[in-house]
């Protein structure tokens, strides 16, 4: 399950060729892997030009990474957060590795880590996604492929363009070209203008005006974009009276060997058009011990237009460390905005999340729904903002935030920042704090319930109004993740 | 079927004495039993501590159910073996639906006993059927378990599940503590439909009125800790009169409720 432990590949300089590659100051092996350790220009570069990149997007990288260089100068890298990590050395990690390959990748489940499968089978994962899941070869997944081209084939009948973010680039650059960077453009933080400089591949989504996406988008390609690497960008644009629902990541445990994620979402939702963004993570926490772990940093926002509506839904369990608010820009008047959260951690993972809901324009509409669930020596912050701008007239906004402590050594901490600049706004905040009672657990118990069992049945119960926002396989499958993720800290 | 001999119990870690001072009670399959007795005196540690609720801890004597000491097994294994607790105040559980807890309920046990679960469609028939037996409020069963539910409405609820899971030993604390003419009715119904030489019920009570439905074969009064009278139903009518003063040692007593 490893990317790869080869060495990097020899990268020669060469002045004996054509001047692009000259300028670019290297040329690569056809087959090199990665790009050499550390980040530079040439690292920038090399990434685009291994992509085939139109110059316009080489630039904006370029960009990005300059100006990256001066907030690392100034000590930029945010430190706000409730969370603890030792310094990251961002010359000491890859900043490219290519798609696996067919021929490394295990040719069937057999080949597979027993202990993926077993995750796979207390997860409930339909088998015809386990192989997908666990990167078995491509062509020998015959059932998956051809389900994942029936629904192409739909979705090109209705013109919903849905593909890596690399092929959009190279098929509908007009598209990329107008929405990349205008929700969250690369001077946005540390994390985001890294991620513009050297993101490696992601997805992409367009639904043409007044079309209803007919599919959970993903819901049959969850795996397309794993792997594309620590560096995801993925944009999403609903035209004028579209409709999608998208769902990502996946249940499984992916084991990734890189400890820094740094992905940018952005979501364009236009005149009366509705998003709805689903994200179950469960990347690889650390070990019970918390010795390694994900770090994962993400930037994700959308832009609501005119009675559009954006909606955010997360069941983050995984990763050492969790860095993510999803937001709202509610730009347009009557638009609305939710956020639905449930944030896990066991043993010594920490998760600083939350959502930011900026209102801009009149009668807009945020809902926040935001449980954390800490058991073990977790650490679980929420942090959000709600913001009204001047002009926003009867805004509204619903805060909810939820903890639930399982044990006495973890922790949880809410952090809301509310800034209102318009008298006829409504704001309303709740927040509670409960522990898993003896009460409950005995009722449970009594009726015949295991002790395990009925600690997932609080827990599940308490997280229901976030889960019930989710698809509904995957509702299914998150109840399940919680109770995985929850091994060991009960009982 | 149910054998307890000189149980001592006190709550865990704590500084107290003991609650349970040395009971002795025998249960025979078919029988009813109704336990009675000041507040305080015990009553509901004794159905918690038959139940194997963790907080309490048995220092003395035992508890058998079909001759086999049970004190080491934990409250699920319990309830498989057919202990059915109706509670004095059931829990409230945030977005547990009442279906989805009996199913869960009746799956484990059924798993225990190696036997087939039912079907989402098989235990739908059967709860809905049990839903209009109980007269429960139909809607109430869309809510969360016991959540924002009426004082009564909680004890129908316990008696749905008793009804569900058709225990061979109940306890029944206080069910009717707090209950309408109808819903008292409702309790005596599910008991007395559920009676059988092979069930046995525990009955604890303040009010003679419940035991007017459901005769009960031997009435106890429980007092400091002890069972320390046993008669036939007429004892229950006694105490309803007279109270529990010739119970009490001394300065513990009290007047009985007034108007009771
Ligand atoms: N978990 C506990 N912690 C502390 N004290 C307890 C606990 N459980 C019971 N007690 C004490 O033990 C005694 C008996 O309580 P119990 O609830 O068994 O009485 P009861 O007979 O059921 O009374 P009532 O008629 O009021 O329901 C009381 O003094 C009570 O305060
Ligand atoms: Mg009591």
């Amino acid at each position: 399950m490893t990317t790869s432990s080869k060495q990097p590949q020899k990268i020669s300089r060469n002045t004996d060729l054509s001047d692009q590659e000259y300028r670019w100051g290297f040329v690569t092996d056809v087959d090199a892997d990665m790009a050499p350790k550390g980040l530079s220009e040439d690292v920038v570069r090399f990434i685009s030009a291994r992509k085939s990149e139109p110059e316009w997007l080489l630039e904006w990288r370029l960009k990005a990474y300059r100006h990256w260089l001066t907030l690392q100068a100034s000590d930029a890298e945010p430190k706000w957060a409730k969370v603890k990590y030792p310094p990251i050395d961002y010359q000491d990690m890859f900043y490219y590795s290519a798609p696996k390959r067919a021929e490394d990748a295990p040719q069937s489940l057999d080949e597979v880590d027993p202990e993926l499968l077993e995750a796979f089978e207390k997860l409930g994962v339909p088998l015809h996604e386990r192989e997908k899941l666990a990167g078995v070869a491509v062509d020998a997944v015959f059932d998956s492929v051809s389900v994942a081209t029936t629904f192409a084939a739909k979705l090109e009948e209705l013109g919903i363009i849905f593909c890596s973010f690399s092929e959009a680039v190279k098929n509908h650059p007009d598209l990329v070209r107008k929405h990349l960077g205008s929700v969250v453009p690369y001077t946005d933080n540390f994390f985001a203008t890294l991620n513009s400089a050297v993101f490696s591949d992601g997805s992409f989504a367009y639904v043409p005006p007044g079309v209803r996406c007919p599919i959970e988008l993903m819901t049959y390609f969850r795996i397309n974009t794993e792997g594309s690497g620590q560096f995801e960008r993925t944009l999403i644009i609903a035209d004028k009276g579209a409709f999608v629902s998208y769902l990502e990541g996946c249940t499984a445990p992916i084991r990734r060997t890189s400890q820094l994620h740094a992905a940018v979402v952005e979501l364009v939702a236009l005149d009366d058009s509705e998003i709805k963004y689903s994200t179950v993570q469960n990347w690889f926490p650390g070990t019970k011990e918390g010795v390694g772990g994900v770090y994962n940093f993400v930037t994700k926002r959308g832009r609501a237009d005119r009675a559009a509506k954006i909606s955010w839904t997360q069941v983050e369990t995984g990763s050492a460390i969790t860095w993510k608010y999803p937001s709202v820009i509610l730009r347009g008047d009557n638009s609305v905005g939710e956020f639905y959260s449930v944030a896990l951690t066991n043993n010594y993972q920490q998760a600083d999340t939350g959502t930011k809901m900026i209102h801009i324009g009149k009668n807009t509409k945020s809902t926040i729904v935001a449980k954390g669930i800490s058991a073990g020596h977790g650490q679980n912050t929420y942090r959000g903002q709600v913001k009204i701008m001047p002009g926003a007239e009867n805004a509204t906004n619903h805060t909810q935030c939820d903890s639930l402590l399982i044990g006495d050594k973890c922790g949880a901490h809410t952090v809301p920042y509310i800034e209102v600049q318009n008298p006829t706004a409504r704001l309303e905040h709740e927040a509670s704090t409960s522990k898993v009672s003896d009460d409950q657990l005995f009722y449970l118990m009594q009726r015949g319930i295991s002790d395990e069992e009925a600690h997932h049945m609080i827990i599940t119960g308490w997280s229901r109004d976030v889960i019930k926002e989710l698809p509904f396989e995957f509702a299914m499958e998150a109840s399940q993740l919680l109770k995985v993720s929850l091994e060991g800290a009960v009982g | 079927m149910l054998e307890v001999t000189n149980l001592h119990a006190r709550v865990v870690d704590a500084e107290d004495g003991e609650i349970l001072k040395g009971l002795n009670l025998t249960v025979k399959s078919g029988e009813i039993h109704a336990i009675m007795g000041p507040n305080g005196s015990g009553k509901s540690t004794f159905a918690n501590v038959l139940a194997g609720r963790p907080d309490y801890e048995v220092t003395e004597g035992d508890i058998k159910l079909d001759g086999e000491s049970i004190l080491e097994t934990p409250p699920n294994e319990r309830a498989h073996k057919g202990i059915f607790l109706a509670f004095q105040y059931p829990a409230e559980i945030p977005g547990v639906r009442p279906w989805q807890f009996m199913k869960a309920a009746l799956d484990s046990r059924n798993e225990a006993h190696g036997e087939k679960k039912l079907s989402v469609r098989e235990f739908s028939k059967l709860f809905d059927s049990k839903v209009a037996e109980v007269k429960i409020n139909p809607d109430l069963m869309k809510r969360s378990l016991n959540e924002g539910f009426s004082g009564g409405e909680k004890k129908r609820n316990e008696m749905l599940q008793l009804a569900i899971l058709e225990p061979r030993l109940a306890v029944l604390d206080e069910t009717d503590s707090g209950l309408d003419v109808d819903a008292m009715g409702i309790v005596a119904n599910a008991v007395n439909a559920l009676r059988s030489p092979e069930r046995s019920f525990i009955i604890v009570t303040h009010y003679v009125r419940l035991l007017h439905h459901i005769t009960p074969d031997i009435v106890h009064v429980l007092a400091d800790g002890r069972l320390v009278e046993t008669g036939g139903p007429e004892l229950a009518e006694e105490v309803e009169r007279e109270g529990y003063k010739r119970f009490l040692s001394g300065q513990e007593a009290e007047p009985a409720p007034a108007g009771a």
